[in-house]
């Protein structure tokens, strides 16, 4: 009877009788199992039958997914926007590039180095949120953003300017991490460690304080939510997640450059945390994993068009078509699902679960 | 001495292009609060739109500047009709959002028609324009924008204290919910107001493809540094645009000449994070006090 009880599927209502219930994160233990069941088929069936090209898609996603989840915990639940993202990315990449090449530092403890040196600087940025909100403290993060890139090109005895870093493989006990597949336990166990501090972070004080403080800041101090101090908290863990994601792709790309660390990017995370589901830790990595593939994809389909007789012989040229459709995304997105990836999937589910009566 | 002098005069040149290209930014906040991302792809739009007109459709220009004028009013009723009505109390970032997704469509839609070449509009400003003091000369493409952005700056000022209609658009752009309770027909001030926006945006492309060339990177960037020119001018004030247009265009030119070329394009950024934080409503900007 216990465990029929256990496993059950969704109740009909809300059964909960103390509070802890309500903050499990696993609403049944169906969930929970399904999760493992997907994770062991992430990590044991994934990397052996896929293909390399497949691999590094996926790896990239994983990436990606470690960095737009910290922008959600900033964005998605204290509600500061950063416009800044992608720099922090990048002085993750750097911090971890030099603290490779300068300093000869193992990869397991340059890594999140680089992610404490990027939420130092995050929390650097940060601190105009001590009087600045909403759009100003916008338009502040977009200019720490053209700022870092300046630091980052200019600073040449540091980041060696425009030529870039080459950086050493990860060594750990005499064994050299190299190849997508070696990556992709390294990126995935990150991915899914920080996933888990990202949701349980969201349980505890600290990110009841957060939402609070996106709710209603002034209702926040009220309340005797040192708001400053919250807000400086938020930018240095999402800027932690940045840099942490920063380094892992520096060592995953082997050399670096200033290149893509601009405003673009940062604008790509955004656009992810948007088309994820803001407020929603599973969402960030929805939306990681639907821009990259619509970055492939559109290269892929840019390609084909390229060749295409009529395009060519119009001379017309394919590639702005990334861009459009890219901005287009966001804005059907905006229009259509505000709440994001995260939000279809759950109608998706409920409508599954409430089948065929479904009210 | 005639260095100083050289920069000087290039400084304000260059800060009243900035100036000029700030107005439809700030029309644009100071009616709806919207922070528009989509800007510099709007007075790309215009630039381009003007460049169709008198090459392709072999248009006089007279002709053409009214007709692009026209284009972009009622493209400025279409962007605020289909992206931005639904967005009506919506959070910022969603509006945010939404004007970065237009500018990058914007952008892409150019790139695809025209592509990344550089274009120049051929001569039709009259030489006799140009303004002669001393040893400095004041090309006529010069005046021309002084005398635009002057006539701008009576006419909106007067718009915006005077008629019934500017009202509204201020009244919208403080409180949504409080004009609307008042009566205010806030969807059609903010098509309005997106529909002037988009014309003066429009306006200021071709003044600056006039002088520049007519390009969608440049344009598009310049779209970026309007954010320092009217955080320093205030984000709502049409005057303290152009005014913090040429305090910046003067602060690139100088840092540009005297201390390094390549610092010239940060120098706005770092000025704007300074001003945010000592004086976030800028100039002329009108203070929000909110206390906790």
């Amino acid at each position: 009877m216990k465990i029929m009880r256990k496993f059950s599927f969704h109740p009909c209502g809300n059964y909960h009788e103390e509070y802890r219930q309500e903050l499990n994160i696993f609403e049944t233990d169906f969930g929970r199992v399904s999760m493992c069941v997907f994770l062991a088929a992430l990590f044991f069936v994934a990397p052996f039958v896929l293909s390399p090209y497949m691999l590094y898609i996926l790896n990239t996603i994983g990436i990606v997914a470690i960095a737009a989840i910290g922008l959600n915990i900033l964005i998605g639940y204290t509600g500061q926007i950063s416009l800044g993202h992608g720099a922090f990315f990048g002085v993750g990449a750097y911090a971890a590039a030099i603290l490779a090449t300068r300093f000869g530092i193992g990869f397991y403890f340059a890594i999140p180095a680089a992610g404490i040196i990027t939420a130092l600087v995050g929390m650097i940025f940060g601190i105009p949120s001590g009087r600045l909100k909403g759009l100003y403290l916008t338009i502040a993060t977009l200019a720490g953003q053209f700022i870092i890139e300046y630091v980052l090109i200019q600073w040449d005895s540091l980041t060696k300017g425009t030529m870039g870093i080459t950086l050493p493989p990860p060594e750990i006990f005499g064994w050299q991490i190299s190849g997508d597949r070696a990556f992709f336990f390294m990126i995935f166990i990150s991915l899914v460690l920080m996933t888990w501090f990202a949701v349980n972070i969201i349980r505890t004080k600290y990110g009841r304080a957060f939402i609070a403080i996106r709710d209603n800041d002034r209702a926040a101090e009220g309340m005797g939510i040192p708001i400053f101090r919250y807000k400086l908290l938020s930018f240095g863990i999402s800027s932690f997640y940045a840099g942490f994601a920063g380094a892992l792709w520096a060592y995953y790309m082997v050399s670096i450059t200033t290149e893509p660390f601009n405003l673009g990017l940062s604008v790509e995370y955004i656009a992810m945390v948007i088309i994820g589901g803001m407020g929603n830790i599973p969402g960030a990595i929805f939306g990681a994993t639907f821009i990259t593939l619509l970055n492939e994809l559109l290269r892929f389909l840019t390609g084909i068009l390229m060749n295409v007789g009529i395009v060519t012989s119009l001379g017309l040229n394919m590639a702005p078509l990334k861009e459009f459709v890219f901005g287009l995304t966001i804005v059907l997105f905006i229009l259509i699902e505000p709440k994001g990836l995260a939000e279809m999937w759950r109608i998706i589910r409920s409508s599954f679960r409430l089948w065929p009566f479904s009210y | 001495m005639e260095f100083f002098l050289q920069l000087l005069v290039n400084g304000i040149c260059v800060g009243l292009l900035y100036g000029i290209s700030a107005m439809g930014f700030v029309m644009i906040f100071k009616s709806s609060s919207v922070l528009n991302f989509a800007h510099g792809e709007l007075l790309a739009l215009g630039a381009f739109l003007f460049l169709a007109l008198i090459t392709w459709a072999q248009l006089p220009v007279a002709v053409a500047f009214v007709l692009t004028l026209i284009g972009c009013f009622l493209l400025g009723f279409v962007i605020e009709k289909f992206f931005l009505r639904p967005l009506i109390g919506e959070k910022l970032i969603f509006v945010i959002m939404l004007t970065v997704g237009l500018a990058s469509m914007f952008k892409g839609l150019i790139l695809l028609i025209w592509g990344g070449n550089l274009y120049t509009y051929p001569d039709f400003l009259p030489e006799t324009m140009g303004l002669k003091f001393g040893a400095i000369y004041i090309a006529p493409v010069y005046s021309a924008t002084l005398i635009i952005s002057v006539i701008f700056l009576v006419l909106f000022g007067l718009f915006f204290k005077k008629s019934a209609q500017g009202i509204y658009m201020r009244s919208v752009a403080d409180n949504q919910k409080a004009a609307l309770s008042l009566g205010v027909h806030v969807r059609r001030v903010f098509a309005l107001s997106w529909a002037i926006a988009a014309l003066v945006a429009c306006m200021s492309g071709i003044v600056l493809g006039i002088i520049n060339g007519v390009n969608v990177h440049d344009l598009s960037s310049i779209g970026l540094k309007v954010f320092p020119v009217v955080i320093l001018g205030g984000l709502d004030s049409i005057g303290g645009a152009i005014i913090g247009g040429i305090i910046i265009g003067l602060l690139e030119t100088f840092t540009g000449g005297y201390l390094s070329p390549s610092l010239r394009d940060v120098v706005p950024y770092i000025v704007l994070v300074f001003i945010l934080m000592v004086k976030p409503y800028g100039l002329f900007g009108l203070v929000e006090i909110e206390r906790v």
